[in-house]
């Protein structure tokens, strides 16, 4: 369980984030969502550490995230943020591999390999594992970069619109993903969303920010609601049932 | 080819350039010429070492490949205490004849420059590694304004004691000196020794590194103080020099096209010997010491930084 308490940061006098106290739920899907400079990036930032917070505090199972050691930390959570450009030439099972630091420090074990091994066929990578990260498509780069969090292997994975400049196709295939790293492995997702139709199909909680508070937090059933979305995204925005999916329909309202 | 075979015959290079330094034209003075030389050598080796050593470190921090260290403004702050020290004690004071003196004070003055900067802008904290550059850019450029003042003032006699410590040269290296930069340098390593690791994923961007837990503030500090004591050893050893890093460092990359920095940092190391060795067997036997070898590594490096830039435009 991810708990953040009264969590805030001021860039000079403005608020980016507010007081927030939230529950991540463990085994679940919890999806961020909110206009833009809502905070939901920052939030999620402060949660893995990469960034400092003003004031308050994040427990990682009931220990405080600034006690843990750094290396420790990698091995629970795991943050995947949106632009990942490295000056460096790596291929997919390079990647994945560094996905093994927290564990064996860049001397991979045979176990270490073998996890590896399985990420990478988890993504179905294997057969383009030799290949190098800039010569793959978006969709291509962002498994591999999924591959590495699954090689590091943490209870709880973070990630900041995995989907951005992402087609649809490969954004379904994303989402299908995340949803079984939840089903199969156990894991516990948290992840920063802008279309609130994947959110809606794919998490089991929604966490809806606004001008860096939480102003919705529950069930998907519950913040999907043309009511809490019109308090959310300032718009109105119906909702239809197709095939057991709440859509919202808010291209033309 | 392979990297290890690579690395093999570079270090067989490296090592031919050695012993044709040493032995070449000799002519049985075992006891005279020998050991002046050895003692040429082993200075020229720690100079590559930590030249390319700290090159490498700062290219990755940085995540920069055009970068070299003397960005922080170190050799214009050494040349600005040589200035200021000639001018106001005169070229027969004791901290400019004795040479262990003058090393000492050097490498102490540069590393306390270098803590303090790091010091002042890491109080805040989360202050970018960019901030850092520009205010080394700025500090530098103002510590050469101030030395050339100086040397504008300066008795013509005196200007040429200081001309002479502007360019980096291997011909008068004191043998005490090499002793003390050995200690110093292998104190360093020992201690280095084990951040290399956090180096490859360094080179993955803060935001990778973290993920992967490493402790990223603590370990940058870390390494630009190792960079900033290795820059102050080799420049008070020989004089400035830092550009060659950054030939070394490129031609390492090209060379091995790898990210694991131990083979990076070795090959840019062996890379190093082979050219200042061998650059100074050249200077001394082709030119007979009509130039010096900083003067052709400037321009060998001034062209290949031109190379450099004109290739990286092509691929942004």
């Amino acid at each position: 369980m991810i708990e953040v308490r009264t969590l805030s940061k001021f860039y000079g006098k403005k608020s980016v984030v507010e007081d927030v106290t939230v529950t991540i739920q463990p085994g679940k899907i919890t999806s961020f969502i909110g206009p833009n400079g809502a905070g939901k990036s920052t939030l999620l930032s402060m949660v893995s550490r990469l960034l400092d917070a003003d004031s308050g505090e994040v427990l990682i199972d009931k220990s405080d995230v600034r006690k843990l050691k750094s290396q420790d930390f990698a091995k629970r959570v795991s943050i995947l943020k949106q632009s990942n450009y490295m000056n460096v030439r790596l291929t997919i099972r390079e990647l994945v591999s560094f996905g093994r630091f927290p564990y064996s420090k860049g001397h991979l074990t045979e176990e270490d390999e073998r996890i590896v091994e399985q990420s990478l066929e988890y993504m179905h990578l294997t057969e383009m594992q030799d290949s190098f990260l800039d010569e793959l498509s978006g969709g291509q780069r962002q498994r591999a970069f999924i591959a590495m969090v699954i090689a590091q292997d943490t209870d709880y994975i973070l990630l900041d619109e995995p989907l951005n400049n992402l087609d649809m196709k490969h954004s379904v295939q994303i989402m299908k993903i995340l949803r079984r790293l939840v089903d199969e492995l156990g894991k516990t997702v948290v992840i920063v969303l802008h279309d609130i139709n994947f959110a809606s199909v794919y998490s089991d909680r929604i966490v809806a920010m606004k001008d860096g508070r939480v102003v919705r937090d529950g069930p998907t059933e519950e913040i999907i609601q043309s009511e809490a979305l019109s308090e959310i995204y300032d718009m109105d925005i119906p909702i239809r049932e197709m095939d057991n999916c709440r859509i919202c329909v808010y291209f033309n309202s | 080819m392979r990297n290890s075979m690579k690395m093999t015959i570079l270090s067989l290079i490296a090592a031919g350039c050695c012993i044709l330094y040493l032995f070449h034209d000799l002519n049985g003075s075992f006891d005279y010429a020998l050991p002046r030389r050895a003692i040429k050598v082993i200075a020229m080796v720690i100079t590559g070492f930590t030249i390319a050593y700290a090159t490498v470190v700062f290219q990755t921090i940085t995540h920069n490949r055009i970068l070299t260290p003397s960005i922080m403004g170190l050799d214009a702050l050494y040349l600005l205490l040589q200035t200021v020290i000639i001018f106001f004690l005169g070229s027969a004071h004791l901290i400019v004849v004795n040479k262990q003196v003058n090393f000492l004070l050097s490498v102490a003055v540069m590393i306390m420059f270098a803590l303090l900067l790091y010091r002042f802008l890491f109080k805040k904290g989360g202050q970018s590694i960019y901030f850092l550059l520009l205010v080394g850019i700025i500090v530098g450029t103002f510590f050469s304004s101030i030395s050339t003042f100086f040397q504008v003032l300066i008795d013509p006699n005196e200007f040429q004691i200081v001309q002479d410590r502007m360019f980096a040269s291997f011909n008068n290296v004191n043998s005490d000196l090499v002793w003390i930069a050995i200690i110093i340098v292998g104190l360093v390593i020992i201690y280095a020794w084990r951040f290399v690791k956090y180096l490859d994923v360094l080179s993955l961007g803060r935001e990778m590194a973290i993920n992967l837990g490493v402790p990223y503030d603590t370990i940058v500090k870390q390494m630009l103080v190792i960079v900033a004591i290795f820059i102050s050893i080799s420049t008070a050893l020989v004089g400035p020099i830092t550009f060659f890093g950054l030939i070394v460092a490129n031609l390492s990359y090209q060379f091995f096209k790898t990210y694991k920095h131990k083979v990076l940092i070795s090959g840019a190391v062996v890379m190093s010997v082979i050219a200042l060795v061998g650059g100074q067997w050249v200077v001394e036997r082709v030119f007979t010491f009509s130039t010096t070898l900083s003067v052709i590594i400037n321009f060998i490096g001034g062209v290949y930084f031109i190379y450099l830039l004109l290739k990286e435009r092509k691929t942004a």
